[in-house]
């Protein structure tokens, strides 16, 4: 049975999808992910999506569901690299992607998650920033 | 005058076999010199009839058609199933409409990605979807 | 006849380049190999095709490097001429002289035609590949800073146009790793419906990818059109001005531009 691998990174976890996703192997990976986050009290979650050339509206819902669960376990989730052509797609498609963040790369991704946290955790007298977006 | 230029009939019973269909669609794609952002709006309309197809009727068969009309080349996929079949066509084409736990994009959304979409079902006997791509979008 | 004709290699050459005496020589042989009297007349027949590729070859050449239609015109009559001459100097029979003339002229009068398609298609493959140029230079994709990228649009914006639009800033955004882009339209005079269309989705894109999309240089008159037409923008970011766009980027990056003081000592 295949696993889709997870690793730690620090505070966050960090999940590279290069495989098509199939029923039991997404129903797999959002019972994995949550019970990681559980287990090492992550507050992170990154999507890796670069290696993905097909979004459809099952893979749009398995993100939605690892975002809401993550989310109810007090961690954001962030989906990285979405190449162009799926992007595109998406939107023709008209996908939601609810409460899933995006950022461009892995590096960026992880600054988004530090800006989301750190200004949950800590009282911080900085402005709040807008830089990444948040996908509608 | 479409013509068809080629025919591929596949079979899907599992999972599995979706991969082996976007894999097919895809290199038919690449034949006709179809773009990348066009290949991923077919084989993502692809993906979601093929999942209806599994979801609702066990299966069926996709025929994959490489057509021309005059100088313009297309991929023509034709999905046909022995499922429940579709009662209320209308609503079913409407986006957020969903008999099952998806978020009801499957037709309306693949209707959006293609140039021509057609749909028959018949209650009880099954349903025909055919969409079709040129290769300039 | 086919004596006559292998004689002609050496006569034809009015014009004294290497290349030109190569090529004559070749469509000549090509000629002579392939022909007996009997097919002559019929240029569809198989035993042409030889010929007539090469006369094709020959014609695309001379299309790509920009002859005019006349003086590629003038190497096929030039072989009429040469052979008529020959016909002349060796019929002495003036029927026969009249004959022979009329059945190479027939030939030679379908081969020129030949020679004009094969050039003029010749000319319509120059005319695609720069129109392609032409679209992939009218829209330029600008790093104007580390981060952020300027696409300036001139001219007008048809749905074709706006898709190819969309696809290059995409990638280029992957490709640079920006993180904002500001897509100037102030050189467009007019927007419809559907190009507003395709410009909210870019922008929808671009964010979907986890990066923005600024539109500025938005003309009143598009403005107006885009109420009018009842086009929703206020999920859009809009500049007035391609400057003013930098300068909310540069505020979105946290960077600041600073005058600087020249000290007096």
């Amino acid at each position: 049975m295949d696993k889709i691998p997870i690793l730690r990174m620090g505070n966050f976890l960090l999940v590279t999808i290069q495989v098509d996703l199939y029923d039991r192997l997404a129903l797999n990976l959002e019972a994995d992910l949550v019970q990681m986050v559980s287990k090492t009290n992550a507050r992170g979650v990154l999507i890796d999506i670069s290696a993905v050339s097909i979004v459809d509206s099952f893979m749009g819902r398995i993100i939605g569901n690892i975002a809401s669960m993550s989310k109810i376990m007090d961690a954001e989730t962030v989906v990285v690299g979405m190449q162009p052509a799926v992007a595109i797609t998406l939107i023709e498609l008209g996908l939601p992607l609810k409460g899933v963040h995006t950022a461009l790369n892995v590096e960026r991704g992880m600054d988004l998650l530090k800006s989301m946290i750190g200004s949950t955790e800590e009282e911080s007298e900085e402005e709040e920033e807008d830089d990444d977006s948040v996908a509608e | 005058m479409i013509l068809s230029l080629s025919k591929d009939n596949i079979q899907v019973v599992r999972e599995q076999d979706v991969v082996l269909l976007r894999n097919r669609v895809k290199e038919v794609a690449v034949k006709i010199k179809m773009g990348l952002v066009n290949q991923t709006k077919l084989i993502t309309a692809a993906s979601e009839l093929l999942r209806n197809m599994l979801r609702y009727a066990n299966g069926g068969s996709c025929l994959i058609e490489v057509v021309s009309k005059g100088r313009e080349n297309g991929v023509r996929l034709t999905f046909t199933d022995k499922g429940p079949g579709i009662a209320d066509l209308a609503l079913a084409m409407k986006d957020g409409y969903s008999t099952g736990r998806s978020l009801g994009l499957g037709l309306p959304g693949a209707k959006r990605l293609v140039n021509e979409f057609d749909l028959k079902s018949k209650v009880g006997e099954g349903t025909t979807v055919m969409i079709l791509k040129w290769a300039n979008g | 006849m086919k004596n006559q004709l292998a004689d002609e290699g050496l006569r034809e050459d009015l014009i004294s380049n290497e290349d030109l005496r190569g090529q004559s020589e070749e469509l000549i042989s090509s000629l002579v190999n392939n022909l007996t009297s009997n097919d002559m007349e019929d240029l569809d027949g198989e035993n042409w095709n030889p010929v007539i590729e090469i006369l094709g070859g020959i014609a695309i050449t001379r299309a790509r490097q920009g002859f005019s239609p006349r003086e590629t015109g003038r190497f096929v009559f030039s072989l009429k001429d040469a052979l008529l001459a020959i016909l002349q100097k060796e019929i002495a029979d003036s029927k026969t002289l009249f004959e022979e003339s009329t059945k190479i002229s027939r030939v030679m009068d379908n081969l020129s035609i030949i020679t004009f398609e094969t050039f003029i298609k010749g000319r319509e493959e120059v005319i695609l590949r720069q129109t392609d140029e032409i679209a992939e230079i009218s829209t330029p994709v600008i790093r104007v800073w580390d981060g952020i990228l300027a696409l300036p649009i001139i001219g007008t914006l048809d749905s074709s146009r706006t898709q190819i639009v969309m696809e290059n800033l995409l990638q280029e955004i992957v490709e640079t790793g920006s993180s904002i882009a500001i897509l100037d339209i102030s050189g467009v005079p007019a927007v419809d419906s559907l190009v507003a269309q395709h410009l909210i989705k870019t922008v929808s894109a671009t964010r979907l990818m986890g990066a923005e999309c600024i539109i500025s240089g938005i003309r009143p008159e598009i403005a107006q059109t885009v109420v009018h037409l009842g086009i929703d923008l206020s999920n859009i970011i809009t500049k007035a001005s391609l400057a003013t766009a930098l300068a909310y980027a540069f505020k979105v990056l946290r960077l600041e531009v600073k005058r600087t003081t020249i000290s007096k000592n």
